[in-house]
């Protein structure tokens, strides 16, 4: 078991070294970068199996005391993100060994051991189980983040990544001096401890804390009105970069948010918090109204989500964190697919701006399908995932009566479903568009791309069917994070 | 000891955010190296008062610092290091594109914000996508 917790971030980190080793080697290089992603990918798997079956499992790395040494915990709610997340990552590879033969495919020497790289701090993010860890992992993803995005040095690349580079350091230094706060406060950094010791602080310094962490988690999850620098960066890299960056890079923060302000009972917060995700979800569904342009839409559409999430955690109830956390499940592969049907949509019309496109339904109609089902969830209409994790969060901000919020929460729908039908309209619908210059693609190359989005599709389907069993996870897992007692002596032991 | 190192932190960290609101790379770059020793420096006085060198039977115990902010200090200063030379990189890329190290607006942000159609935003087109990749670093 433990053995199965390490592989998933050593598998991918041992493949970027052989990707990186045998990158002219192009058969060789995708054989490493895959094989690795899919043995992290299947450990994960089996991880959640046995974390349902058995219960929290701690690895203490080296053998260290928890107070001095790193320690993996793999309780349920990293078990559940883990094997969603690591999926994303494979289906994206397989998607971008399709697509690096085209103009608007990542450089193929780098982005296949790059986001072997990515995978790993993914992995050790969601295990870790203490701060400075964290601190690591959130460096290995952003480091390897700025390379995918700027290394094809496009002038549009550079330029926007200058932005998105700038303002994640900012948030690292915030996260760094954060960090030596809360060992200058406690005397730890080891999140089980800080659950005992960080309620035990007077009030000023606690929330002081809850609120420093806020803004630096808040940064790297793009909330309002932090998030300037996503809609700006992500459009500008290839698809399958701004298809992972989308699915899981804002999601690792509201992942982290919703380890560390639960562990360590910053309910204080949580009304600042819903203001601030009423915020997130209205004016990222206006700005998606307001954008001409498929993948920038689609962008400020992760912004608008970040909000739903943040609102269910900021009701602090059971509820509430369980709705966030079946949302963060739903939206990692929805959002991934809606970026890499963009980029199929760019292949066959040659741009991504509205405007510029036209006819797509008719001319190919298995892309309207396939873009048709995440598209519906994303707005949150039965029966798919999207809507399950909008009622559940919903229904938790009914049960503490925050009207306010819920009013919001639906405004922000009817938006994302405004704007989708924008997409729909300007690019599915109507006349061909009169002068389209397709990418040439070759069709065996065409078909690896059509099979791993379609691959995607499905795992949309099989989540929103396993609904029922998959919000019973989630609940059981916002209760230990509600009731955090099991984990701190799990990981003391 | 401890309110003079304090001081230091506050003065890099001003200084440092000063620096990183410009518009030149250059300077961003600047003002990141001094945030990064803010940092470092930030971590080291949550250590606690300084002692003896925390190597096993070189002093008593009680006497040593604390090594634990000094590992996380020393991984601080290894990323920081990476990151300025990426930095740096960047800074070239663009000073080969533009022949400035500016910062530059986001183009579509300007046409929103000034009400223009889509129409007038300029593309780029596959053509020069492909020369940009072909071509590599000038």
């Amino acid at each position: 078991m433990s053995t199965l917790v390490v592989l998933t971030i050593a598998a991918p980190l041992v493949a970027a070294a052989g990707g990186l080793f045998w990158r002219g080697n192009t058969v060789a290089r995708d054989a490493i970068t895959i094989c690795g992603l899919a043995v992290a990918m299947i450990c994960a798997f089996v991880v959640l199996a046995e974390v349902n079956d058995s219960g929290t499992h701690v690895v203490h790395v080296g053998g260290w005391q928890p107070e001095l040494g790193i320690v993996l915990v793999a309780d349920l709610l990293a078990a559940l993100i883990l094997p969603v997340a690591l999926a994303v990552i494979f289906v994206v590879e397989i998607f971008a060994i399709g697509q690096r033969r085209t103009v608007w495919g990542a450089n193929p020497e780098l982005s296949g051991p790059l986001l072997c790289v990515l995978t790993s701090g993914v992995s050790l993010a969601v295990l870790t189980g203490d701060l400075f860890t964290l601190f690591v992992a959130f460096e290995l993803i952003l480091v390897s983040s700025y390379v995918l995005l700027t290394n094809q040095g496009r002038p549009s690349q550079i330029r926007a990544g200058m932005t998105y580079v700038v303002m994640n350091l900012f948030a690292s230094a915030l996260f760094l001096f954060g960090v030596g706060f809360v060992y200058a406060a406690t005397g730890t950094v080891n999140l089980a401890l800080l659950t005992e010791r960080i309620p035990e602080l007077s009030d000023g310094v606690r929330i002081g804390l809850g609120a420093w962490f806020f803004v630096v988690f808040g940064t790297k999850a793009a909330v309002f009105p932090l998030f300037s620098w996503l809609p700006d960066s992500y459009p500008t890299a290839p698809t399958t970069i701004t298809a992972v960056f989308a699915g899981l890079l804002t999601k690792i923060g509201i992942y982290a948010m919703i380890r560390f302000h639960t562990l360590t009972q910053m309910d204080d917060l949580g009304s600042t918090m819903l203001i601030i995700a009423g915020f997130t979800m209205v004016i990222g569904g206006l700005g998606a109204l307001a954008q001409s342009d498929v993948k920038r839409i689609l962008s400020f559409h992760i912004i608008s989500q970040i909000g739903y999430m943040l609102m269910g955690l900021g009701l602090f109830t059971v509820a509430g964190i369980a709705g966030a956390i079946v949302f963060l499940i739903h939206n990692m592969p929805v959002k991934t697919v809606l970026f890499l049907v963009g980029g199929l949509i760019e292949n066959d019309q040659g741009t991504s701006t509205l405007d510029r496109s036209g006819g797509v339904a008719s001319r190919r109609p298995v892309l309207a399908v396939l873009f048709a089902i995440p598209a519906l969830s994303l707005a949150g209409i039965p029966p798919f995932s999207g809507f399950v994790a909008k009622l559940a969060v919903i229904a938790a901000a009914i049960a503490e009566a925050s009207v306010l919020i819920v009013v919001a929460a639906l405004v922000a729908g009817a938006l994302t479903l405004l704007s989708m039908a924008k997409i729909w309209l300007g690019v599915f619908w109507g006349p061909p568009a009169s002068e389209i210059t397709p990418v040439s693609v070759p069709r065996r190359y065409q078909k690896t791309m059509l099979g791993a989005t379609g691959l995607a599709v499905c795992g949309i389907l099989v989540i929103s069917a396993m609904s029922g069993p998959l919000f019973d996870l989630c609940v059981r897992a916002a209760e230990d994070l509600k009731h955090p007692a099991s984990y701190v002596s799990e990981v003391l032991s | 000891m401890s309110a003079a190192l304090l001081f230091a932190v506050g003065g890099l960290t001003s200084v440092g955010i000063y620096l990183i609101t410009a518009r030149s790379l250059s300077q961003i770059i600047l003002g990141f190296s001094l945030l990064g020793h803010a940092t470092v420096l930030g971590l080291l006085v949550a250590g606690g008062a300084a002692g003896d060198a925390p190597i096993a039977g070189t002093a008593a115990v009680a006497d040593m610092s604390n090594p634990l902010p000094q590992a996380l200090a020393l991984t601080a200063i290894v990323i920081s290091f990476g990151l300025t030379v990426f930095l740096l990189a960047l800074a070239v890329r663009q000073q080969h594109l533009t022949g400035d190290d500016q910062v530059e607006d986001d183009l579509e942000d300007q046409r929103i914000a000034q009400g223009q159609p889509a129409e007038n935003l300029p593309e780029e087109t596959t053509e020069e996508i492909t020369q940009s990749i072909e071509g590599g670093i000038p």
